[in-house]
């Protein structure tokens, strides 16, 4: 491990002083911007390899990476901007990336651009340029651009532009010495980038140059070039008019009378019309660059129609998920299985009943850490890894399409799957993953339905107690009644939170073959923080609670539980303490099991009372961990109203399957 | 109300029909008509006839009726006016809604343009129905509702009416094209499709619709995005002919 990831566990309002501190000694900083999915985060850690550290950008919930790279024997600072498509403020990710290139004006901005959507993308390019930043153009997925029978003349894109643009493809390190090489020269010799402006229509470009020479005879002091603050203002971009507006008043009536006369001009609203002139230019810019060959059906293009068709698409979605948890459990067991017998000369998971408190502590704590090495790490990484591997090969896109519609039904979009999805590992990066949302609201909706998904613990209790005691089919059934609960109560849910549902809009990449070292990383990232924010409360949730048993104080607990467990669940006296262990780590339900009365469970409970026992783990309130991060994320109300609910939730279901088990 | 205004509004009642009953099935049978509006089957072919004659649809024995231009646009400004009617009791007299549909249907013929506007103002230009239907476009030559917002009554007969129909994305079938004309909804949606590349004038087509009211795959500005229903609904089209 690096030095750089000492900083990482800080306050927000140090954070990033922090982290500018450790990266003090470097002689430039270059940014990476650009669209979504365009092998940005490929060439991030081709470039810094193992030295990056990822963190949150100060006060905000989005994902901020950064790391170091030696080049010509300087120390370069690279920070990777979150994927965008504009600089308005549709989201948080535009702000947070227009406000550090305008205020933290790194030395140079690679702008990275598929080269297989060269029109799309340049569109974010034309306002980088705005910007005024130093940029070089990274033209990247050249072989995607190939196969689709586009040819780009780097050279035409660079004089059209006024810019450095080298071709890339960053996934096999093509270009990317020579992309290094650009930037450099650029930041010794800025001239390199042409101040050319690029030219909107003459009835708007005459407007924009009013507005900017009034802007600066006003001297505003704003941060921004005043070029790009009249565009905005021209387009109504709300904060910047707010920015303006604090300093200079008439500024902003000025621009709403130009704007009112483009709009008379064009009919049609000035931001429309800004918009509009800047995508043709930029379709002149990439017309003017690019030869289209003959279009023939790609490999990509025959995929495509079959995991999108009407029947097959829900058949390869279906094969996709199902298949990423057979996967999960077939190498998690086995890796787990290998783990445990490392470990067990330890014999670490009973809970040690009688000793020196100390030694009771201890082996609760101890107890706890061998847990989360045995059980959760040998699970949850494979399922990283391979979810992120169909992550980046852009099937999970397809699959979100597919599932839109049953998304809407509680309040979500297709996007909503991949924390779902990933909820299946462990909820609590899941519950991080809720952040390609666009709302609060959808947030909360998400990281809702995520508490439902049965993690990797609870998949050990949900095999460990039905698949081996009673049925695999029984255990597969509790999935498909998982999957009905999370439908059910997220439709609840919706009707409690109320609120707009923003709609999908998502880019369909091409397919690509996903990075293995992007899904390692990615995979890094996610049990990281599982690592840091789980792991701590597992092991200080074991020990207490390993002390309190010891010492009889549970016992109390049977009893009051009791109407609960022995009555309406039908469950022995003793699965009380088993329920309240499980908020602290979901797979002590069957741990304990075992060290009270040993493997021999099938004359301890019946067949019901394993699955409903197990079902009622499944639904029970999330792990303290998981709690603790939707306070974190959310609020604390938000939080003990989800443990409530989802109490009720586990006991009412559970009851009522127990009744109907009884019929038969 | 007199001869000339009930023939009108019965017309009218006609095309709302069939365009009501194409928006779900293949082709329009007059029996459907015939339940639609518990008119016998004989009174609705001989109505048909007329219609067929009078160029607002297409009308064979066999092969059912489809509307033509002309109707499609009578049609889509009469089921315009009575989702927007229904929205309006719905929402703001808070009717029951078994009230809804009979009343809509008094009040839609007699509903002014300038005062459909005005309702569609007041209820913040609402993209569907209380029964989850779509409300058609405006006819008025605006590309978005802040425009329409910002312009007074007076002004609104410089803007003039369109001669084409709008159709919304999700109604376009797989490869036709279409040219974005009108994008319905508040800034921060339109500011949305604006960047993803659903300017106003683009070229726009569909590759594909998710089955089960799934999102609509198109292609634009050589790339494709995938775009939900609700969003989908409020993207309008003229049609490009090849």
């Amino acid at each position: 491990m690096n030095k750089l990831t000492k900083t990482e566990k800080t306050n927000k309002s140090t954070e990033s002083e922090n982290i500018k501190e450790s990266l003090d000694d470097t002689d430039m900083t270059i940014a990476l911007a650009g669209n979504a999915n365009v092998g940005k985060s490929v060439i991030f850690n081709e470039l810094t390899g193992s030295n990056q550290i990822v963190g949150n950008w100060p006060g905000k919930t989005i994902e901020r990476a950064e790391g170091k790279l030696h080049f010509e024997g300087q120390n370069i600072h690279v920070i990777d901007l979150p994927g965008i498509y504009s600089f308005s403020t549709y989201s948080m990710e535009e702000i947070v990336s227009r406000e550090y290139i305008a205020f933290e004006k790194p030395d140079v901005v690679i702008n990275v651009v598929d080269a297989a959507v060269l029109e799309r993308n340049l569109f974010f390019t034309t306002q980088l340029k705005e910007m005024n930043v130093p940029l070089v153009v990274c033209i990247n997925q050249i072989d995607i651009a190939k196969q689709k029978g586009i040819v780009i003349d780097t050279g035409k894109l660079s004089a059209a532009l006024g810019v450095p643009v080298v071709a890339t493809v960053a996934i096999r390190g093509e270009g990317l010495h020579e992309l290094m090489e650009a930037v450099n020269s650029v930041a010794h010799n800025k001239s390199e980038n042409k101040i050319t402006t690029l030219k909107y229509g003459a009835e708007v470009e005459t407007r924009i140059k009013s507005l900017t020479n009034r802007i600066e005879s006003e001297n505003l002091n704003l941060g921004y070039p005043s070029r790009w603050v009249a565009i905005k203002l021209l387009e109504n971009d709300p904060e910047i008019r707010k920015l303006v507006e604090s300093k200079a008043k008439n500024v902003v009536h000025y621009s709403y009378k130009l704007a009112k006369e483009i709009e008379n001009i064009h009919k049609e609203p000035s931001f429309s019309v800004i918009a509009a002139e800047r995508y043709s230019l930029a379709n002149r810019i990439a017309s003017g660059a690019q030869k289209q060959t003959e279009i023939e059906i790609t490999f990509s293009e025959r995929l495509d129609k079959i995991v999108t068709h009407r029947i097959f698409g829900y058949v390869t979605s279906a094969i996709v998920i199902g298949g990423l948890l057979l996967w999960t459990f077939v190498i998690g067991t086995n890796l787990s299985n290998l783990l445990s017998d490392a470990f067990s000369f330890f014999t670490p998971v009973d809970p040690q009943v009688s000793g020196t408190f100390v030694a009771i502590l201890w082996n609760g704590a101890f107890g706890g850490i061998v847990a989360g090495i045995t059980l959760v790490i040998p699970f949850v990484i494979p399922f990283y890894i391979m979810l992120s591997l169909i992550e980046n090969s852009g099937i999970l896109t397809r699959v979100a399409f597919m599932i839109d519609s049953a998304m809407h039904t509680i309040g979500l979009h297709g996007k909503a799957l991949i924390p779902l999805i990933l909820g299946y590992g462990c909820n609590v990066p899941a519950i991080d993953q809720t952040r390609i949302l666009e709302t609060r609201r959808e947030r909360l909706l998400a990281s809702y339905a995520v508490t439902f998904a049965p993690c990797a613990a609870r998949t050990i209790v949900i095999l460990g107690l039905v698949a081996i005691y009673v049925s695999v089919w029984w255990a597969i059934a509790l999935y498909a009644i998982d999957i009905l609960v999370i439908f059910t109560l997220g439709r609840v849910a919706l009707k409690v939170v109320p609120g707009e549902t923003t709609g999908l809009i998502m880019e369909m990449h091409s397919f690509k073959i996903p990075s293995l070292s992007v899904a390692l990383k990615q995979t890094w990232v996610r049990t990281k923080s599982l690592i840091y924010f789980v792991f701590p409360i597992y092991i200080l949730g074991s020990a207490i609670l390993q002390g309190l048993y010891a010492y009889g104080v549970l016992n109390p607990v049977n009893y009051i539980l009791a109407p609960i467990t022995v009555y309406w669940l039908g469950l022995p006296m003793i699965t009380g303490i088993l329920l309240v262990f499980a908020v602290i780590r979901k797979e002590f339900t069957l741990l304990m099991l075992v060290a009270l009365f040993g493997t021999h469970l099938a004359g301890v409970l019946t067949p019901t009372q394993f699955i409903i026992l197990a079902l009622v783990g499944m639904l029970f309130t999330p792990c303290l961990s998981v709690l603790s991060k939707l306070a974190l994320e959310f609020s604390w109300k938000a939080s003990g109203t989800i443990a409530v609910a989802n109490f009720f939730t586990a006991v009412i279901i559970g009851g009522v399957v127990y009744r109907i088990i009884g019929l038969f | 109300m007199s001869n000339n205004e009930k023939l009108s509004a019965n017309i009218e009642e006609y095309l709302e029909s069939i365009y009501k009953i194409s928006q779900s099935e293949e082709s329009v049978k007059t029996s459907r008509i015939s339940k639609d509006l518990g008119i016998t089957a004989a009174s609705v072919s001989e109505m048909l006839k007329r219609l067929d004659k009078m160029g607002y649809v297409e009308y064979s024995q066999y092969k059912g009726v489809k509307l033509t231009g002309k109707g499609l646009k009578i049609a889509k400004n009469i089921t315009r006016k009575h989702r927007l009617l229904e929205r309006f009791l719905h929402d703001i007299l808070k009717l029951k809604d078994h009230f809804l549909h009979d009343q809509a249907c008094e009040m839609e013929h007699t509903l002014s343009d300038d005062a459909e506007r005005a309702l569609c103002q007041v209820l913040e230009h609402p993209d569907k129905c209380p029964g989850d239907s779509v409300i058609p476009a405006c006819d008025l030559k605006f590309t978005t509702c802040e425009e329409c917002m910002q312009r007074q009554e007076e002004e609104v007969n410089e803007v003039g009416k369109r001669h084409e129909n709008l159709i919304p994305i999700m109604e376009l079938e797989k490869q036709q094209k279409g040219k974005v004309s009108f994008i319905r909804g508040d800034y921060k949606v339109i500011r949305r499709l604006l960047d993803m590349g659903i300017t106003i004038g683009a070229s726009i087509s569909v590759i594909k619709i998710a089955p089960l009211s799934g999102p609509v795959e198109v292609a634009i500005r050589g790339s494709k995005l995938a775009i939900g229903r609700d969003i989908a609904c409020n993207v309008f089209v003229e049609l490009i002919q090849d």
